[in-house]
């Protein structure tokens, strides 16, 4: 049987489940979900957009999948240190997918605002999450996105209401964690209503020596006048891979900024889809990654600049040692209607060894003639010349690479404005790219020697 | 301190330096002139450790010690400066760092503490006014965006930082207007003592107004082929390299 149809077969088997744990509403969505997975399957290397990252390969193991929340009897704060300690006084934690509830699983806060976890929400408030989930995701054919609609649980959920600011950086950590290979799939859903604003930090973090394969998808809805700031690490070990699939929907004068820091992982694809739906939208998109080893890191970025007077900017930078491999494709579509567009895209990347490889595609579509549209990519080593005349004041070669590495670096790290985080970061990077950050004990217990859920 | 022997240097198989001897004491200010192409850069890159030059024949002692065998780092740690003709841009490493790094690094070789960010501060300062530096440029990324003439100044603001023992000043003066020649040379004597010593290589001998040499040499196609007082400096000028390079050939052939 084939990888497709395992998972066909599997949906049958457990729709059951799932119908019962999600309201009613669910069960057509994810019936059209399987629906469409049926038709496309999980995308092959003949699909353009996965020419470069084998999905096969990282499908093929066999893995086993959660239908519930995973029980712990320790608390997560107790053996785990994320690598982005203290931002917040709460930290939300996505424990194999599910949300980890404290004492409860959905928090409304006095000024309406909803924290908690997704399934939580679809019960509680139906008719607040039909009018957005799927709505964003569920548009494209993406095999990917269609096979989480139709196994994903839960998540989480998060809910500003008009003119309201979540205050300091909410803090989340996925943590798959299990005593088997397994396959994750979470969904996550941010409703930013108009004028709101809210700034949250995402760490993807391993907890358990399995492999894992993590299917996310993240719906992200910004109202008239929201801002809305999203940054995230990813740093996991060399047999979890990671494929994130984030849609930012804007309207008017909305802006969202996006951070994805790649510190460590096995292959990790990032899709982010933005569709500016009304003028005077802004969406910046940043994105660095450090691999070495066999890592394999896809950034795909698509904005879609549906309406005039938008701006877009995409910074992607890697660094890329030993047989590490890498890809960048930022697609920046201008509609007919959209003039006045400004966008801009930048993709720089560095080889430090010669069986690195780097694959940079930029890809433009400019429909409309009264725009701005710019993209640059550049791949190479670094600067013999820079790294000789930092020697001759002194400075041992491998310090003046890591001093060049560090400022190829920083450039994107300079765009995270939680300044605790871009501090955070800064050391996270200036440690891995000394070597000094270690494959995988962010936690302050030894991989592998945990209690495992049951 | 210098003593060079001998020494022949080849680029990718093609030799340039054919056969040098030099000897500079401390205290000393040596002018290498000489025609385009004839090989003063190649001497200095050499000097300082560039991998690209390999040095095919000869030997060069520095402080007593055998400089061909240390790395272009040993190099600089043990006070060999090299003032570069195109100072390299580097992007987003700050001047401070750069400079902090350097200074460090100098201080931990000598056994010294190294500086806090305070103190390293405080001392850039110092330096910055000795060779009137402008004091906005320390804020930016190394040399990117500097004018030609800000970044010899910032050649010499980084001897300053690094007080060498030997500093090689391959063609400080090119480019520059005649007040920031003024201000160059002017850094260049303040650092000037009797424990260290300078190599100025340069095309033209307006430098040598500033910077007053006790030897004068020619280097022409890759041997230098007279050594003088300052005093050849002035006759260069005036009669241009002509009659060295007729006297070279007719010596040599």
């Amino acid at each position: 049987m084939s990888t497709n149809q395992e998972y066909i077969e599997l949906f049958k088997e457990k729709e059951g489940i799932l119908d019962k744990a999600s309201p009613s509403f669910m069960s057509e969505i994810r019936h059209d979900a399987m629906e469409n997975f049926s038709k496309t399957g999980i995308p092959d290397k003949k699909s353009e957009l996965y020419k470069y990252t084998s999905l096969q390969k990282i499908f093929e193991p066999q893995y086993s999948m959660l239908f519930q929340p995973s029980k712990v009897d320790f608390k997560v704060e107790d053996i785990f240190s994320c690598d982005v300690p203290n931002l917040s006084t709460r930290l939300e934690v996505i424990l194999n997918g599910f949300y980890l509830k404290e004492k409860v699983s959905l928090r409304k806060l006095d000024n309406g605002i909803i924290i908690g976890s997704l399934a939580e929400a679809q019960k509680k408030y139906p008719s607040l999450v039909k009018e957005h989930f799927n709505k964003y995701a569920g548009s494209g054919s993406d095999g990917l996105v269609s096979l989480n609609t139709a196994f994903a649980l839960d998540g989480l959920f998060i809910y500003v209401p008009k003119g309201q600011s979540l205050g300091d950086a909410l803090q989340v950590v996925n943590l798959p964690m299990t005593g088997i290979d397994t396959l994750l799939h979470y969904r996550n859903l941010f409703i930013m209503e108009d004028n709101s604003s809210a700034e949250i930090v995402v760490c993807d973090h391993t907890l358990s020596p399995f492999r894992f394969l993590t299917n996310s998808v993240t719906e992200i809805y910004a109202g008239p006048g929201a801002r809305f700031n999203y940054s995230r690490v990813q740093n996991e070990h060399l047999n979890s891979n990671l494929l994130t699939n984030m849609f930012i929907h804007q309207e008017k004068d909305s802006q969202v900024k996006s951070n994805t820091v790649t510190l460590h992982g096995g292959t990790i694809r990032n899709n982010t889809n933005v569709l500016l739906n009304a003028e005077g939208c802004d969406s910046q998109v940043y994105g660095l990654s450090l691999a070495d080893r066999t890592q394999h890191i896809d950034n795909y970025v698509n904005i879609d600049h549906a309406k005039p007077n938008c701006t877009s900017t995409q910074l992607f930078k890697g660094i890329l040692d030993d047989q590490a491999t890498g890809v960048f494709n930022g697609r920046i579509l201008v509609r007919p209607d959209a003039q006045k567009t400004l966008a801009y895209q930048t993709n720089n990347n560095i080889l430090m060894s010669d069986e690195a490889k780097m694959k940079s595609k930029p890809q433009l579509e400019i429909y409309a003639d009264d725009v701005r549209c710019s993209h640059g990519a550049t791949t190479g080593q670094l600067d013999e010349n820079a790294l000789f005349y930092m020697q001759s004041r002194g400075i041992p070669r491998k310090e003046a690479r890591l001093l060049m590495l560090y400022a190829f670096a920083h450039e994107v790290i300079d765009k995270i404005e939680v300044v605790p985080l871009k501090d955070r970061i800064n050391d996270l990077v200036n440690k891995r790219l000394r070597g000094e950050l270690s494959r995988c004990n962010n936690c302050s217990m030894a991989c592998g020697d945990l209690p495992l859920p049951k | 301190m210098l003593l060079i022997k001998n020494l022949k240097v080849a680029i990718a198989g093609k030799r340039i330096l054919d056969g040098i001897n030099l000897e500079v004491k401390a205290g000393e200010v040596h002018a290498i002139m000489g025609p385009n192409g004839s090989g003063k850069s190649t001497l200095a890159s050499a000097l300082a450790g560039r991998d690209l030059y390999e040095v095919t024949h000869g030997s060069v002692k520095y402080l007593d010690e055998d400089l061909l065998e240390m790395n272009p780092e040993e190099r600089a740690k043990k006070g060999l400066f090299l003032g570069f003709q195109y100072p390299v841009e580097i992007p987003g490493v700050s001047m401070v760092s750069f400079m902090k790094t350097a200074v460090n690094e100098q201080r931990t070789y000598q056994g010294k503490d190294p500086l806090s960010a305070g103190d390293f501060l405080k001392f850039m300062r110092e330096k910055k006014e000795l060779v009137e530096f402008d004091s906005q440029l320390t804020n930016r990324s190394v040399n990117e965006g500097f004018s030609g003439g800000e970044k010899k100044k910032n050649e010499i603001f980084q001897m300053a930082l690094l007080q060498p023992r030997l500093a090689i000043l391959d063609e400080t003066d090119s480019g520059l207007d005649i007040d920031a020649l003024k201000i160059v040379a002017n850094g260049i004597n303040t650092l000037k003592s009797k424990d260290n010593a300078t190599i100025v290589i340069t095309h033209y001998q307006r430098l040598l107004d500033y910077i007053v040499p006790d030897f004068v040499h020619v280097l022409y196609q890759g041997r230098i082929v007279k050594s003088s007082g300052r005093e050849l400096a002035l006759e260069l000028e005036e009669k241009g390299y002509d009659w060295i390079k007729a006297e070279a050939n007719g010596n040599g052939q």
